[in-house]
């Protein structure tokens, strides 16, 4: 658990660093040390959504108004997202995704497995650039390269934090 | 075809755009940016071609970027039911600027009028309620348009409206399909790039 904290602590020193104003989410287990940063912060306001896609409504109208903003989520979360992609890409306006995958390295749900081995094909194939992170020391320069290609360049990036970093959920189970 | 609705829609959105008074549009892909590109051009709309669903959550994100400006999303009954959960974003955010018009011809308008959720059991404003929103208002008649607009743009918002509008054949009214240019005229009138 160590260091999850460690990757969850730095990627949320970056977030602060580029002034990010508010993250979107539909949480995950991997995501909530960070996403407790997040609440916590004054500053900053959580956006906690119904569905993942209403993120890329929200961050590309934040853009529109001067503000940045981003998206954290479970890679399940991202099949709900393919269609709403065409927003930011076709505005060019900065989308900035951070992905806990599922579906990986000792998955337990089999019912995962589908949509966490198509994420980054899928992704992908609608344009988006993807920096994967196998390891807890490599989240935070993913999150900076994908971060200041996505607020710089106007392009939808992805951040993928391998199931390696997070941990399988054992559900009890041996 | 069952609707009966009797609001003719270009002119009423056309009254309604009027009273305005520097609201930024966020119109829904289809009919509801046609509507608004009829009524005259302006870079404070925000047309859309695609992301049906996103036209509430795009003007949650702008009303939150700029809470010094009324923020009105003019979307259809489709695109309001796919992405319906938005509205309890809306109401969880606590957006006072952001206001939302549901055009409801209870059909798919764009695709050939298929018959639609509305036309039957569904209550929109019931629904907007349901997830918090409890300034609503549901609008049948077309000297409605002046009160309506009354009604979402001015006092706190968040606030939700239906307005049941007929089929109607209008004349195509389509604005630049460049999305980025879209985006870059807006940002420009809000004064966030240089012109």
């Amino acid at each position: 658990m160590a260091e999850e904290t460690n990757w969850s602590d730095e990627v949320f020193r970056e977030i602060k660093k580029r002034e990010i104003a508010s993250v979107c989410t539909i949480p995950d287990g991997g995501l909530t040390r960070l996403l407790n940063l997040i609440k916590a912060d004054k500053d900053m306001r959580l956006i906690t959504l119904t569905t993942e896609e209403e993120g890329m409504g929200i961050v590309t109208g934040q853009w529109l108004g001067g503000k940045r903003s981003m998206i954290a989520m479970q890679s399940s979360g991202v099949g709900n997202c393919i269609n709403a992609l065409g927003l930011p890409a076709a505005m060019r306006a900065p989308c900035l995704m951070l992905v806990t995958m599922r579906g990986q390295y000792g998955e337990f749900n089999p019912w995962q497995v589908q949509m966490g081995q198509g994420t980054r094909p899928v992704l992908e194939a609608v344009g988006v650039k993807c920096f994967p992170a196998d390891h807890p020391e490599e989240v935070a320069p993913a999150f900076v390269g994908a971060a200041d290609l996505a607020y710089n360049g106007g392009f939808s990036c992805a951040v993928l934090v391998s199931q390696r970093v997070i941990g399988a959920k054992g559900f009890g189970q041996k | 075809m069952t609707v009966s609705n009797k609001i003719n829609r270009r002119p009423f959105v056309a009254a309604l755009l009027a009273q305005r008074q520097g609201a930024l549009v966020i119109p829904g892909l289809g009919s509801p940016t046609w509507d608004c590109h009829a009524a005259g051009d302006s870079p404070e709309y925000l047309y859309s071609w695609g992301g049906m669903g996103l036209a509430v959550p795009t003007a949650l994100g702008v009303a939150l970027a700029r809470p010094d400006r009324r923020v009105l999303a003019l979307t259809g009954d489709g695109e309001m039911l796919m992405g319906i959960g938005s509205l309890g974003v809306v109401s969880a955010q606590g957006a006072k600027n952001l206001s939302i018009l549901v055009l409801d011809n209870e059909s798919f308008g764009e695709t050939g009028r298929q018959t639609g959720l509305t036309s039957d059991t569904t209550d929109l404003c019931a629904i907007a309620r349901g997830f918090g929103i409890q300034r609503t208002m549901h609008v049948t008649e077309q000297d409605k348009a002046d009160e309506l607009a009354a009604f979402l743009l001015k006092g706190d918002g968040p606030c939700f409206a239906v307005a049941k509008i007929g089929l109607s054949e209008d004349p195509w009214s389509l604005p630049v399909k460049d999305g980025a240019a879209i985006a870059r005229r807006m940002r420009i009138a809000l004064g966030i790039e240089a012109a």
